[in-house]
């Protein structure tokens, strides 16, 4: 029991009500022995990384199916940096456009998946990010 | 960064980083956990159990929101959650519950797989609560996996321990058996504006009237009739579980609850209870890191090859696995 455990947040940020996807997400992990966090919905920025805090995760998911991913995810990276948690790595689901792709890996998110992404990629990408 | 010192002093990037350590039991977790223990023994620690979809984690949330709010108590939530038999995984959702208590820098929320532990904690919840009474919270809530009915470790741990019912769970009959509903220092029935809550309410009424009988007045074929309390054999005061009613997603009952909570630490401290469930937390402790040091020796000083031998004889019942196990103790220098 002394393994280390790899723990996600999975989080909806933003004010869509579709936590379908997040869901789905949160159980794969769960079956690839994952120790999955789930907060809800309508959770600010700040509420998910105080919470990435206070359970020390290795990684926050992020579910956003209402467009507004490119200020989210952007806040949410700057308030764990401000945190001493520039270690956590951050991946985004839902509705993204293609041509965000490219600023948003710019800005340290490390995996981008719509709909239809396959849950074994997203766990593989996972444990390779956290396995650094 | 991580040392016992910033935890001490209040960093929370430390703590939360702490807290894996030690939830992990791992080296310098434990060597952390010997820094810290000195500074603990402080906080008041408050189990809430009872069987899932009770509205134990609502119920926490109000506790804690009240605590801040009305008596600036500084407040740690453990919440504890099943991980699967199967794959080890596990989703903690406890705090979807709790999204009141976020932005305040005085309440430190911490999600814990049970990793395989069945008693409704997980191993390493003990640790994780001294912890946080080493970092200086006056409260730490500690809310169980949803409990069947023999989940009752948190007994041990907790000062207080609330079980938590809703209506529409069961009968008289679930209410005398024996296991969670004995642990009970306060029996809180929730969702009490749903239906059948007075039925609740008499159950657990009946049960704690057989537990502890009162002196008391009935009617019978007309007739009044007294029947005094049977003498207790112990001279002291005796605790009787208060039963409240509450509806957490309201808020409704609980400065009442909070009100018994207090009354319950008051009951302890002057009975000598306090001291006592220090004593039996701290053996129960010291129990377990000697069946663990023990275990650990035994392993060390037998070998792999002998233990599969003695379990080969006795699948070929050729041995007992009693006398596998005493030959094997023997065989060992431990």
């Amino acid at each position: 029991m002394t393994e280390k455990k790899i723990r996600v947040l999975v989080a909806k940020p933003g004010l869509d009500g579709h936590d379908r996807g997040a869901k789905v997400i949160a159980r794969a992990l769960r079956d690839a022995g994952m120790e999955v966090i789930y907060t809800g919905l309508r959770q600010t920025p700040e509420m998910i990384a105080e919470a990435a805090l206070q359970e020390d995760v290795d990684v926050v998911g992020l579910s956003v199916l209402s467009g507004a991913h490119m200020a989210l995810a952007p806040r949410v990276m700057e308030l764990l940096h401000a945190n001493g948690q520039s270690h956590v790595k951050v991946f985004l689901g839902g509705i993204i456009p293609d041509e965000d792709l490219g600023s948003l890996k710019a800005m340290g998110v490390t995996g981008v998946y719509g709909p239809g992404a396959n849950t074994e990629d997203i766990i593989r990408d996972i444990k390779l990010a956290v396995a650094g | 960064m991580t040392t016992p010192q910033a935890v001490l002093n209040g960093e929370r990037l430390a703590l939360a980083r702490m807290l894996t350590k030690v939830e992990n039991n791992s080296e310098e977790g434990r060597l952390a956990l010997m820094e810290l223990f000195p500074h603990t023994g402080r906080a008041h620690l408050i189990g809430v159990t009872g069987a899932p979809g009770t509205g134990k984690s609502s119920l926490v949330n109000q506790l804690a929101l009240h605590y801040r709010k009305q008596q600036n108590k500084r407040v740690a939530i453990v919440a504890v959650d099943p991980s699967s038999p199967f794959t080890g995984g596990a989703v903690l959702g406890d705090r979807v519950r709790m999204r009141d208590l976020s932005g305040d820098p005085n309440v430190f929320i911490r999600s814990m797989a049970s990793r395989g532990s069945l008693g409704g904690l997980a191993q390493s919840t003990a640790n994780v609560v001294q912890v946080f009474d080493a970092a200086g919270f006056d409260v730490v809530i500690v809310e169980t996996v949803g409990a069947g009915q023999s989940e009752v470790d948190i007994a041990r741990l907790a000062h207080t321990t609330l079980v938590v019912e809703a209506p529409g769970l069961g009968d008289d009959i679930q209410a005398i058996k024996a296991g969670i509903l004995e642990i009970a220092d306060i029996l809180v029935v929730n969702k009490a504006d749903r239906p059948g809550v007075e039925n609740t309410e008499k159950a657990l009424k009946t049960m704690l009237e057989l537990a502890h009988p009162a002196e008391r007045v009935f009617k019978h074929h007309g007739t009044y009739m007294g029947v005094a309390a049977p003498k207790s054999n112990l001279n002291k005061a005796v605790w009787i579980p208060s039963i409240q009613r509450t509806i957490s997603t309201e808020g409704t009952g609980i400065a009442e609850l909070v009100d018994a909570i207090a009354k319950h630490t008051a009951y302890l401290r002057s009975s000598g209870g306090w001291a006592l469930r220090e004593r039996t937390r701290l053996e129960v402790e010291l129990e377990a890191l000697l069946r663990e040091g023990l275990m650990n020796k035994f392993r060390e000083s037998t070998t792999a090859e002998a233990f599969e031998q003695a379990l080969e004889a006795v699948i070929q019942r050729k041995v007992s696995p009693w006398e596998a196990a005493n030959d094997l103790l023997k065989g060992s220098t431990a």
